[in-house]
């Protein structure tokens, strides 16, 4: 299903490819984007959602200012998305709320 | 910005230096009384050791060498409850109050018999009324699944708790503004004058007049104690404290060095230093202080630590209060002590009491400052 | 102390600290530069060793002048370590350093900040919502990884770079619904008197027109004057509206990516855990450190290159850098006073008409008093979700700055650590107190200037010493 909310691809230079899942959904991406870059290529608005109210946000300044962009990746919690270069096979997951203490993540959470 | 103010001075009952957790709670307390109460402070950039203050609301140890400091401290443990509702009843604030119990968590046997005998030392004083326990690993494992295999045990006491102190600080203001008390920021005190049955107290801003005046200024007290014919040989203790981020709920009490709070932060503590008025952090020991933690919790491992406090305990050479009426100047009163939060409810009630009517039960002659001079 | 691993750290590899770098290899200064991205360039040259659009057009000759920065820096023979974090600096100038989870000591006998600027927060209400993001996000996108945001796109606020990233859309063929230019009217009168100034930057003002020009006939509705900008959102997850005022009519526009600017700042974050000294800049509604004409601050061996020091933009900021690392050179003895002098001249005359059309700018982009100073309902510290009323509730309450601030509400103390609520804080106080926002100065910043795990921390200790009660 084409996803509305996906950032887009401009005709590149060649550039390594890589394949991360976001939410389990493979995504085609380039070697030095940011795991916050693969996170918008999927769509995954939100892509958090704060400890203090669970309010729903995203990546917002991708320059390592806001850390709106936490995400959990490889099942490392409150990952800053957008300092961090995806690798192939990367697993990223949406940051629901604070840190679980005990490693499962939120996972299968509705 | 030193010259005086020739304006008219302002009026109060009582006039109080220092609007800390420890002004603070006296300044509720003398509201009850019906006086006209103003807060004189330094405003933000003030050193504010409530800031730094770690929040535990604690009664193991303390007073292991003076018996009247554990009976005030459980005293006040005692009536802590009782703030913390009025707080919330009045400004709705909620200053996160838990006295479950706590933990010391040791990593050495050593240490954790050392420990003991001193809690069975402070039992035997009080006559038997100390209640504790000494628990080993598997015992702590009880109070805390995530507790690492190093810790050797811990101590326990069924009358520690801990509360939020930035919410108190915030609920104390509050409170005392909404009945009508006044926080003057103009900036420090610059001389305090005894004219007749009045004070004129002078700071950058203006001059204030009052029948009597409480000294609650920390470190401050240092410099105004003696203008009052009082001593306070305090001097500063920083404690470096470390703040992670929220994480969800894992601790369900607190212990001496890693609590976790309403918000779910987890606080870290904490050194003790001897470095002059340097309130700042450094490496060596936050990183100390993070290589403790991650012994007793090896789940904090991986926790982002976002912030570090230095905080300038305010420490006299005991270690204990100073409460003490001035003779030279009756009506000038001074106060200083490191645990804010633990004797904030003493010090919103008896002592609050015994400075707007000159009469207590509390122990207060060991706590005059002679004791430093004998 | 340890002897010092270099002689001069240079923190941020973006114009200031690559043209730093390049000239102290020049005087023969040991030199290490830490950026916290794995590729040089800063925001303004990100990825430009990599440049991955096919299309040069795209983001134009301004751009692909990093490339010299770049390559001049590389020869120089900097000690450069990408992905690195300054977390920690103590007063005798040791470094403490994160790479990769791993944390190290670097001491250095002089230090240079080049952190460059940050967007300017814009609370506005909705300003949170999935969707909305920042101008300069998009632009990074771009630059990095040849990404366009999904439509419909508006952008909305005041500066030039918004003026840039909607030409740069239109050349990349990305349809941009509309340009929303919050830059209040009166703007335009004030800032006339400046224009002389102006005028000694004939090449930037005309870039300036060009950019107007190019949005209009790129046909992206360019709607002047207005306000009372909301992000709504109709499933509570992502922004799918926008209403606006403007002409007197409230309007209502669909949209799925706002991208909001109001200008940048300066990243003081490093400077103000330093300690230096700071002062309000009336002109920017921003804080600055003090500097001298070489860049020093008020910490002597501390220095402060390119838009971290004031905005004046990247070609200010490369001969900053040239001009901060001669004078570091000179005071630890490469040079004489006089050499220094005579290679300094030139870069002076270089950066006199960059800076001449700052006082034009400035005024001319100075945001509208609502994105300063939000109204009741609008969040201001979005990682613990604090509004503006709630500060004037506190200010109101006897909180006389943004230290009592944060411990009473617990603004800036999420994980941005202040970064993007500090500015509004102290001037949503300071309006509420009616006091300069000088007098009621700025959070205390406190380490780790980034957040750190206590694993990593703790690696730095040796085995505990005994406990301590």
């Amino acid at each position: 299903m084409p996803n509305v909310s996906a950032f887009e691809r401009l005709p590149c230079r060649p550039q390594a490819k890589v394949t991360v899942f976001v939410e389990d959904d493979p995504v085609e991406m380039q070697a030095h984007d940011s795991a916050a870059a693969a996170v918008l290529a999927a769509g995954l608005l939100p892509s958090r959602t704060t400890p203090a109210d669970e309010s729903p946000r995203a990546p917002y300044c991708l320059m390592g200012v806001c850390f709106e962009c936490l995400v959990e990746i490889d099942g490392t919690p409150n990952q800053q998305g957008c300092m961090i270069a995806v690798r192939d096979g990367m697993r990223i997951r949406r940051q629901c709320g604070a840190r679980d203490m005990h490693g499962e993540g939120p996972h299968g959470d509705a | 910005m030193t010259q005086a103010t020739t304006s008219g001075s302002r009026t109060a009952d009582v006039c109080l230096v220092g609007g800390g957790l420890v002004g603070m709670a006296i300044a509720l307390g003398l509201q009850r009384h019906g006086l006209k109460v103003a807060v004189l402070d330094e405003g933000d950039i003030a050193l504010r050791a409530s800031r730094g203050n770690f929040g535990l609301v604690w009664v193991q140890g303390k007073g292991d060498t003076l018996p009247e400091y554990a009976q005030i401290t459980r005293r006040s443990a005692r009536l802590w409850p009782d703030l913390a509702r009025r707080l919330r009843e009045t400004t709705g604030i909620d200053v996160q109050l838990e006295q479950r119990g706590g933990l010391y968590l040791c990593l050495t046997e050593e240490e954790l018999q050392a420990r003991t005998r001193m809690l069975t030392r402070m039992r035997d004083a009080a006559g038997g009324d100390y209640p504790f326990e000494t628990l080993d690993l598997a015992q702590v494992r009880d109070y805390f699944p995530d507790i690492g295999d190093e810790v050797a045990g811990a101590t326990w006491c069924p009358e520690d708790g801990h509360l939020n102190p930035l919410l108190l600080l915030r609920a104390l203001t509050e409170h005392f503004r909404a009945q009508g008390g006044v926080i003057d920021n103009g900036g420090r005190v610059q001389d305090i004058d005894r004219q007749g049955e009045a004070f004129r107290i002078t700071t950058p801003a203006g001059v204030w007049s009052c029948a009597k005046l409480v000294l609650a200024a920390g470190l401050g007290n240092r410099e105004l104690a003696p203008q009052v014919g009082l001593s306070a040989p305090v001097f500063p203790n920083r404690g470096q404290v470390l703040i992670a981020e929220r994480v969800h709920h894992f601790l369900d009490y607190p212990t001496g060095h890693v609590r976790q709070t309403g918000e779910g932060t987890v606080q870290i503590g904490d050194s003790k230093e001897d470095v002059g008025f340097d309130s700042g952090t450094t490496t060596d020991v936050m990183a100390q202080i993070a290589h403790r933690a991650v012994r007793l919790f090896p789940l904090l491992r991986d926790v982002k630590m976002v912030r570090a406090w230095g905080a300038l305990r305010v420490m006299t050479p005991d270690g204990y209060p100073i409460y003490e009426a001035s003779r030279e100047c009756p009506g000038a009163y001074l106060v200083t002590c490191h645990s804010g939060v633990t004797l904030g409810a003493l010090h919103e009630g008896p002592l609050a009491d015994w400075i707007a009517r000159d009469e207590t039960d509390l122990p207060l002659e060991v706590f005059h400052a002679q004791r430093f001079s004998l | 102390m340890a002897t010092p691993d270099y002689d001069l750290i240079i923190i941020g590899a973006g114009p200031a600290g690559m043209a730093a770098a390049a000239e102290a290899g020049r005087q023969g200064l040991r030199c290490a530069l830490l950026d916290e991205q794995e590729e040089a360039g800063g925001q303004i040259y990100r990825a430009i060793g990599r440049a991955p659009l096919a299309d040069e057009r795209i983001l134009g000759g301004d751009y692909y002048h990093g490339r010299d920065l770049l390559h001049a820096f590389e020869q120089a023979g900097t000690d450069y370590r990408p992905g690195t974090t300054v977390w920690g600096v103590e007063d005798d100038l040791s470094l403490d350093v994160s790479r990769q989870g791993r944390s190290q000591r670097l001491h250095t006998r002089r230090l240079l900040v080049a952190t460059g600027a940050q967007e300017r927060p814009v609370p506005f209400p909705g300003w949170t919502l999935p969707g909305v993001m920042t101008g300069g996000a998009a632009q990074i996108l771009l630059k990095s990884s040849a990404m366009v945001p999904p439509g419909p796109i508006v952008l909305a606020g005041s500066g030039p770079l918004l003026l840039l990233i909607a030409a740069q859309l239109a050349r990349a063929g990305v349809t941009v619904e509309a340009l929303l230019d919050t830059t209040p009217r009166g703007n335009w009168r004030r800032a006339a008197r400046h224009l002389p100034g102006a005028l000694r930057n004939p090449r930037l003002l005309a870039k300036g027109l060009g950019l107007l020009r190019e949005i209009r006939r790129a046909g992206i509705p360019h709607l002047k004057g207005v306000d009372g900008l909301e992000a709504l959102s109709r499933d509570g997850e992502r922004v799918t509206h926008l209403r606006y005022r403007q002409a007197g009519e409230s309007r209502e526009r669909e949209c799925r990516t706002l991208l909001v600017h109001q200008g940048v700042v300066p990243n003081v974050q490093l400077t103000r855990a330093l300690e230096l000294a700071h002062d309000w800049d009336e002109a920017q509604q921003c804080w600055q450190p003090r500097l001298d004409a070489w860049g020093e601050t008020s910490r002597p061996g501390i220095f402060v290159a390119g838009d971290s020091g004031g905005i004046a933009g990247a070609q200010a900021a490369e001969e900053e850098g040239r001009l901060a690392a001669l004078a570091i050179a000179e005071q630890l003895g490469g040079i004489e006073a006089a050499a220094r002098d005579r290679l300094a001249a030139p870069l002076r005359t270089r950066l006199a008409p960059q800076l001449a059309i700052r006082p034009f700018l400035d005024v001319l982009y100075q945001p509208a008093r609502r994105f300063l100073v939000p109204e009741d309902d609008t969040i201001v510290c979005r990682c613990e979700e604090v509004t503006a009323g709630e500060l004037r509730r506190i200010a109101d309450a006897g909180c006389r700055g943004p230290n009592q601030a944060k411990a009473f509400c617990r603004a800036g103390m999420g994980p941005c650590q202040g970064r993007l609520c500090g500015l509004t804080v102290s001037q949503v106080i300071a309006d509420q107190c009616s006091e300069p926002v000088d007098a009621v100065g700025y959070y205390h910043i406190r380490p780790p200037i980034k957040p750190l795990s206590l694993g990593e921390l703790a690696s730095l200790s040796e085995p505990d010493t005994p406990t301590r009660n």
